[in-house]
């Protein structure tokens, strides 16, 4: 531990140029950082209004998605139920499942239109006969709908990550309905894509209606999201979701991935007008306003060191690119890995800004190093994600996750102003980035 | 349907326990999981976290390697961490993968500590228990392994008291808002020498001296088998109590004194004088010694009889009645609550009510809702449980 104190950060982090993959680090035990990041499961749930979600899993299990509900203020939406090791032994996990689902059920005070039921790891290890335990509870309350839905963290490198997997799941209670080629969705975000975006404003003014699970308030506002046309990702771990959309009730997937380059922002927004037949915007006029806005803000900012991480962006290498192609100070990335999506500016930034740092997140000395680099710098280090003010120590940060629903040259705008408004106001770190989720009271 | 919860939340597990029992100590602790027990931990469970690194973490098991029996993985990472970070020992600690696939966390242990040199602990916790399982098997392992065997209680003629361990503290039950400090200081103001605190707030040097103490205080049931042990190695006696109020304050340092004389353990002193059928029916949730302790503060400091305790964590502590209720299910709690007149209990609870003439007392609970209401805690140690009752309830 002495040797970590003087800075030892050999195996956790690096210098781009050092960087032989985009997975530059070797794994083994991992540590957890206290700026929690992303949403949960519980919370992605709980996007879809009059729904209830249920907890089939271990006290240890258990305790991480309860106190998320219960931090949420949501415990009249979520239940549970404990396994014992009994029901490990005896093989009766589908009864258990059955038998408490319908208890819990038949004593809510309102019956919800929409169940999720969530197992773990153990129940795929004792080959859980799930489709019986659906099949039984689809009969038995004819009027709610059942979704199956997974915490099996075991299963990330094998299967669909809980991630994406949970956001398949949150449209597999879309029913088949005649399609309506006029409507879009936006499938995947947590959070709606701001609607001064230059996308959002295409779609409008050619007359598409846009769904979006961020703005429903009932259930069947939701449903209403079956007869869309189309559905545009804009997250990677939303991509599973619309594939299975697509097969299922032949909704088009149409990817268009945050990007904080001007070509491929220009490209993506052709693609769009081509397949859904859109005005093209002044693209000029965008990239005029972006450099504008980033020429500003570097005016601001001036050579503030900045520190970027993936839980603002799922593009953490692209954001390093643009800001130091227009002569910004980036000097660090948190990320433990970078998207294929990335090579592209993980190479320019290898040629061009070799000395970028590189520093994992879950790997073990993280937890002991200092998180002090805003201290020795004289307070002054802006961050761009919660993980990143952690790590570095700073007061001033961006206080986005994935992304923020903002995109392309709009988004990169409504940036600028959020880094110019980050490095001179002060944000309180630790009570933020301690908490998780929406609507969390802590 | 017992194992359904409608609407109650869970306590803590025997996984985090034993972190949270080993934080300060200086040890390699590893989760033998997938992912998601170290952001539960250190989230819902683990107060300092942000501001007292420690080294705690996950296995990060994969399928593959749990289906294959791959324990070379295992094995291998944490032999790579232990040379980069040095730490005291080394804990491996169960989940429920690791335990239905019956992975030998023994064998892997023993090998890890040929290959290191480092003394290693498998802790066979597999998910399903509460954390008092947790911290009772590490805090109670740790003396076993490490405890000087030749250390004998201290004899000092010019010392009034006995000098004391308290055992059985860790922020699952007493939080960091100075409830841990206060108990240390009470016991100190009032002649104890406190050797060591098992385990917040002592350095590895006073755990280690826990042998020379006269007397060692179970203060949670998190301390029970623990006591045990040093009592089979020092041959030292053991009180079960919390001090809390003036009257049981007296009567624990008291008991102290009494258990040092007989070299008989001594459990929660009571005061023997009140009518359990009288009076407003009071129910206090939450783990057994403190509840117990805080009842029998009623009893001693108000006369009040009538107060009846619910733990929901699997172990009596030695402490409560035959008209209590030791069980985690949501369905017996709503059922004992049915004629509660008073409930004091963590506000998570507060939805078991199924009167609204019921009066609620908020007593937050770290293991109970985590960070959520930990500003709202009380320092409930000596008098300070009075002036806080005083001020909930019409005494």
């Amino acid at each position: 531990m002495m040797g970590l104190c003087r800075g030892d950060t050999a195996g956790a982090s690096l210098l781009i140029k050092d960087a032989k993959s985009l997975s530059p680090y070797e794994y083994g035990i991992e540590y957890s950082s206290p700026a929690r990041g992303p949403w949960n499961i519980v919370h992605i749930g709980m996007l879809l209004p009059e729904s209830h979600q249920i907890y089939v899993c271990a006290q240890a299990c258990m305790r991480g998605v309860v106190l998320t509900a219960a931090e949420m203020n949501a415990m009249d939406r979520f239940s549970s139920i404990i396994i014992r090791e009994n029901n490990i032994l005896n093989g009766d996990m589908e009864q258990l499942i059955i038998d408490g689902v319908s208890d819990i059920i038949t004593k809510l005070p309102k019956k919800p239109r929409a169940v999720m039921i969530f197992t773990t790891c153990i129940h795929h290890f004792l080959a859980c006969d799930l489709n019986f335990v659906f099949t039984q509870l689809r009969e038995k309350f004819t009027d709610i709908d059942f979704t199956d839905c997974y915490m099996h963290p075991i299963m990330r490198k094998t299967k669909t990550a809980p991630d994406p997997k949970m956001r398949e799941q949150l449209y597999s209670f879309l029913k088949a309905v005649p399609i309506d080629k006029r409507s879009i969705n936006l499938i995947g975000n947590n959070e709606k894509m701001a609607e001064s975006s230059e996308l959002i404003k295409m779609f409008k003014s050619a007359g598409y209606k846009i769904k979006d699970i961020c703005s429903c308030k009932t259930y069947d506002e939701y449903q209403e999201m079956a007869s869309s046309g189309y559905n545009v990702t804009i997250n990677p771990a939303a991509i599973v979701a619309a594939d299975t959309l697509e097969k299922r009730l032949r909704q088009k997937q149409i990817y268009l991935p945050l990007s904080y380059n001007y070509d491929e922002i220009e490209k993506l927004l052709k693609m769009a007008a081509d397949i859904l037949s859109l005005k093209m915007p002044d693209i000029k006029k965008l990239r005029f306003n972006a450099e504008s806005e980033i020429k500003t803000t570097k005016k601001a900012i001036k050579d503030l060191p900045i520190a970027i991480d993936y839980t603002a962006t799922t593009r953490p290498l692209g954001l390093a690119k643009l800001l130091i192609e227009h002569g910004f100070n980036v000097t660090s990335v948190y990320a433990d890995a970078f998207t294929e999506e990335e090579h592209s500016a993980f190479d320019w930034l290898k040629e061009n800004a070799g000395n970028l740092r590189l520093f994992a997140t879950v790997h073990p000395k993280m937890g002991l190093l200092p998180h002090n680099e805003a201290q020795s710098n004289g307070g002054h280090l802006l961050a761009i994600g919660q993980k990143s003010a952690y790590f570095t120590g700073t007061d001033h940060f961006v206080n986005i996750l994935e992304g923020g629903g903002l995109w392309g040259y709009d988004g990169i705008c409504l940036l600028m102003k959020l880094i110019r408004e980050a490095a001179v106001t002060q944000k309180d770190t630790r009570s933020i980035i301690q908490v998780k989720g929406w609507g969390c009271c802590c | 349907m017992r194992q359904a919860s409608r609407i109650l939340s869970t306590y803590t597990a025997d996984v985090m326990g034993v972190p949270s029992a080993l934080y300060e100590m200086g040890g390699l602790v590893i989760m033998h999981d997938a992912s998601g027990c170290n952001s539960t931990y250190n989230t819902h469970d683990e107060p300092r976290w942000y501001t007292k690194p420690s080294m705690v973490y996950i296995s990060a098991l994969t399928e593959m390697d749990a289906v294959l029996g791959n324990d070379e993985k295992l094995i291998n990472d944490v032999i790579t961490t232990a040379n980069e970070l040095h730490p005291r020992f080394i804990a491996i600690v169960g989940t429920i993968i690791p335990a239905i696939m019956g992975t030998d966390l023994n064998g892997i242990s023993r090998i890890i500590e040929d290959k290191t040199g480092l003394p290693v602990f498998g802790f066979k916790t597999n998910s399903m228990h509460s954390y008092v399982s947790g911290v009772n098997m590490a805090l109670s392992e740790i003396a076993r392994r490490f405890c000087d065997r030749s250390l004998k209680p201290e004899t000092c003629a010019c010392c009034r008291n006995p000098s004391v361990n308290l055992l059985g503290v860790t922020p699952l039950d007493f939080s960091i808002t100075g409830n841990v400090e206060a108990m240390i200081k009470i016991f100190e103001d009032s002649g104890f020498d406190v050797k060591s605190c098992w385990a917040m707030n002592s350095s590895w040097r006073e755990l280690m001296n826990a042998g020379m103490a006269n007397v060692n205080v179970v203060v949670s049931s998190c301390g029970l088998q623990l006591a045990e042990t040093l009592r089979e190695i020092y041959g030292t006696p053991y009180i079960i109590g919390v001090p809390v109020g003036n009257g049981l304050t007296k009567e624990i340092f008291s008991a102290a004194e009494k258990a040092l004389a007989t070299g008989e353990n001594q459990i929660l002193p009571c005061s023997g004088t009140f009518d359990e059928k009288e009076g407003r029916k009071i129910y206090i949730i939450g783990e057994a010694v403190n509840s117990a302790s805080m009842r029998n503060a009623l009893e001693y400091d108000y006369g009040i009889g009538n107060v009846h305790v619910i733990c929901p964590l699997e172990d009596d502590g030695g402490v409560l009645r035959k008209d209590d209720l030791l069980s985690p299910y949501e369905e017996d709690i709503f059922a004992e609550l049915e004629d509660a007149d008073i409930l004091i209990a963590d506000p998570l609870c507060k939805p078991a009510l199924s009167s609204s003439n019921t009066d609620f007392v908020s007593l937050p609970h770290e293991g109970c809702s985590g960070r959520i209401y930990r500003n709202d805690i009380p320092i409930y140690i000596g008098s300070e449980f009075n002036k806080w009752i005083e001020n909930k309830l019409p005494l």
